[in-house]
């Protein structure tokens, strides 16, 4: 499989997480943050719940043709002067950008954010080759200087402290600049200064794509910081890197996935800047990179097409699951070891490293639904790690005790009269363990219950026990 | 109007773990003017089994509470939990099963307690005595509220009942509970029930009511724990008329 992970050791990177004083502080923020910005916005917005609709059908449709779009994407691409490169997967998606850059002569590439780089580890793969890659938006370069991955697919930094931030500048930029570094206005303005010296210098600008516009071949990019624009326009090389599932048919669907883009990730109306990138620079143009190259990444995508995960490739990368999504909040994206986390990686991860290397991820869900409930193009996200359980236990990867547990209950489920008396029984027992108080503090194999919460104690009697009881008594 | 026949679906948690629930859901569906039948060979709705991905265990039960609640007017559980997954039964069996079309009928008559009562009885309690209940505050199941459309249906109950509700800031986040979830995630459902505690306190109410019996185990275990006034009570339990001494 494709897309490495360290999910395997979820359960200990939780517990690393809940005792990370400072992460559960950044989280803090979080629950009443970009939940509350984008319930705003959303209420601003009557057509809502309707665009959601259009979106879903406009991703659908796409996904149903994705064989015409890409090759018609390709096609609009090249008539304006740029370059489509289909990579099958990790491996080929960093040979082909790699030859790019060496074909550019390039020793300095800057990046602007993008999710699929970091899935394919781009960064590491130039390194390896003696080419400098530079993030420049400020949360993936906070990220990258402190050795990390990004924690949420939006706001790559929402982990780290102001305090930290301000470290991590210390330790790799040197004295602090004038301003101090107290403030987030200050530490903005330092990083700042960094970064634009870098664009200068860079020989090729690599960027992800929010969408691909199949009628005009352009790439489009949402940002907030201005970053995205100048890594794409002032050096000579353009590269725009991507899933492929990202094609849309026109720019008028790109702009209903736009409205709903930014309000369901930030609460914004509109991102600060929403950039269309079509071909390289022509001869009229005062500016702009003089070659354009997209690179569509496969990866594992093309496998989920007509599976039941085949809604997952709708997903637009607004971040609104993790917003939402009341276990992210506790432990973070770290945690989840997939550069995808929250429900949309509990699916999205599966499908990309394999169930057996990221089996827990979607076990680690109530089901409760809130990731659904503000999808804004609608993917059953619960259904479908639910999909993803049913196949680890078809193939027999689902933790023993867990299968043997769940084989008892069964056959005692399936058989009323044994499954009254052994619940009479436990019922009777649990009781007599509660004591006075009702509450059991221990219980033999329930360490997983036990260890936060007592158990209420049952009445004693079940109320099937209680039922024949009363009917004999009349 | 003709009586309905009601059958009750006990639910696994309610029979071992709280009967009163379920002789509370029956006054109160006896009050609302039904016949109320539990039906013997009933044990549980197979959610265990449908979300631990064994859809053949899933299909078993299905069939199983199918063949329990045949005849039926309707089917009502105290809990927006299995009266999802009874409405799943359709997904469950798929279209192919023989069963399918007893399992689409069935999902079309289950229905959660309190909207039964208040979407198809228009049901209103009697008043409830205030010393059971000073200050409550409710919280939303999560299957009821985002699978059912549950949430002004118990509160419109509380209200007839002359309850206040203080709601809390964060009613409709989930409490951690999340069926087995709980157990093989101790210190993420851990930190989401202390979550909930944390928002209960801030509304200052003394009694903690919900629908459904996992999460207001998982809410009153971890009250429990941390020694604490607030009790927590089903929302059958507090609105449920007194028991009539000496039988019918």
């Amino acid at each position: 499989m494709t897309l490495a992970t360290q999910s395997r050791n979820f359960p200990e990177q939780v517990r690393v997480a809940r005792a990370d004083g400072n992460l559960q502080q950044a989280l803090g923020r979080l629950k009443f943050g970009l939940t509350l910005m984008r319930g705003a916005a959303v209420d601003r917005l009557p057509e809502f719940e309707r665009l959601r609709d259009e979106a879903a059908a406009i991703r659908d449709h796409t996904l149903t043709h994705l064989d015409h779009y890409l090759l018609r994407f390709e096609q609009a691409v090249t008539e304006r002067g740029g370059h489509v490169h289909f990579a099958v997967d990790a491996e080929s998606a960093n040979a082909i950008i790699l030859e790019i850059c060496r074909e550019a002569g390039a020793r300095k590439v800057t990046k602007g954010k993008s999710m699929v780089t970091e899935e394919i580890e781009l960064n590491e793969h130039l390194a390896a080759h003696g080419i400098e890659c530079l993030e420049t938006d400020l949360g993936e370069y906070i990220v990258q200087l402190r050795r990390e991955r990004p924690s949420h697919i939006v706001a790559p930094a929402i982990h780290v402290l102001k305090s930290q931030v301000a470290d991590a500048f210390a330790e790799h930029h040197g004295e602090a600049p004038p301003g101090g570094r107290d403030e987030a206005a200050s530490l903005m303005a330092e990083a700042r200064a960094v970064i634009r010296r870098h664009f200068l210098e860079a020989d090729v600008g690599i960027t992800g794509a929010n969408f691909a516009i199949a009628e005009t071949g352009t790439t489009v990019i949402v940002t907030n910081e201005g970053n995205g624009d100048l890594t794409q326009s002032l050096p000579k090389v353009h590269i725009a890197v991507t899933g492929i599932e990202k094609v849309v048919p026109t720019l008028e669907d790109a702009s209903t996935l736009i409205r709903l883009l930014s309000r369901s990730a930030t609460g914004q109306e509109a991102a600060v800047y929403n950039t269309f990138s079509t071909g390289p620079r022509r001869a009229e143009d005062p500016d702009g990179p003089e070659a354009f190259h997209v690179v569509l990444v496969d990866n594992g995508r093309s496998s989920m097409l007509g599976s039941e995960f085949q809604e997952m490739l709708r997903c637009i990368r607004c971040g609104a699951c993790l917003n939402h999504c009341p276990v992210y909040g506790q432990v973070g994206g770290q945690a989840y070891g997939s550069v995808y986390p929250g429900p949309m990686g509990a699916v999205l991860t599966p499908s990309l490293a394999g169930i057996d290397a990221a089996g827990h991820l979607p076990n680690a869900s109530t089901f409760c639904g809130a990731c659904e409930a503000v999808c804004p193009v609608r993917i059953p996200l619960p259904k479908m790690m639910r999909h993803w359980r049913e196949r680890e236990f078809e193939s027999g990867l689902a933790p023993r005790t867990q299968r043997l547990g769940l084989g008892i209950w069964r056959f005692a489920a399936r058989r009323p009269r044994l499954y009254r008396t052994l619940a009479a029984a436990g019922a009777r027992l649990l009781r007599i363990a509660g004591g006075r108080r009702g509450y059991l503090r221990r219980l033999p194999l329930g360490r997983g219950w036990t260890a936060w919460r007592d158990l209420p104690a049952p009445a004693g009697e079940t109320f099937h026990a209680a039922w024949r009881r009363r009917r004999h008594e009349r | 109007m003709a009586r309905r026949r009601v059958g009750l679906f006990v639910t696994c948690l309610v029979d071992f773990f709280r009967p009163e629930v379920g002789f509370a859901s029956i006054r109160l569906l006896e009050a609302a003017g039904c016949d109320v039948v539990v039906p013997e060979v009933q044990t549980c709705c197979g959610q265990p089994a449908w979300n631990s991905g064994d859809r053949q265990g899933a299909e078993a039960l299905a069939v199983a509470v199918i063949d329990a609640f045949t005849g039926l007017d309707a089917v009502v559980a105290p809990s927006g939990s299995c009266i999802g997954m009874l409405r799943q039964f359709p997904a469950v069996l798929g279209s192919a099963h023989a069963r399918h079309d007893e399992a689409v009928a069935l999902a079309a008559r289950a229905f959660e307690l309190t909207s039964f009562l208040v979407d198809e009885l228009s049901f209103e309690p009697a008043p409830v005595q205030a010393s059971s209940a000073s200050a409550v505050t409710y919280h939303d199941a999560c299957s009821g509220l985002r699978e059912l459309g549950i949430q002004a249906q118990p509160r419109a109950l509380l209200a007839a009942a002359g309850i206040a509700v203080t709601e809390m800031d964060a009613a409709t986040v989930c409490c951690g509970f999340g069926g087995t979830f709980c157990v093989k995630y101790p210190e993420i459902s851990g930190g989401m029930v202390d979550d909930k505690l944390a928002s209960i306190e801030r509304s200052g109410a003394d009694t903690l009511v919900t629908g459904d019996l996992g999460c207001l185990l998982n809410i009153e275990g971890r009250l429990a724990r941390l020694g604490g006034p607030v009790r927590a009570l089903h929302v059958a339990e507090i609105l449920a008329p007194e028991e009539s001494k000496g039988g019918k």
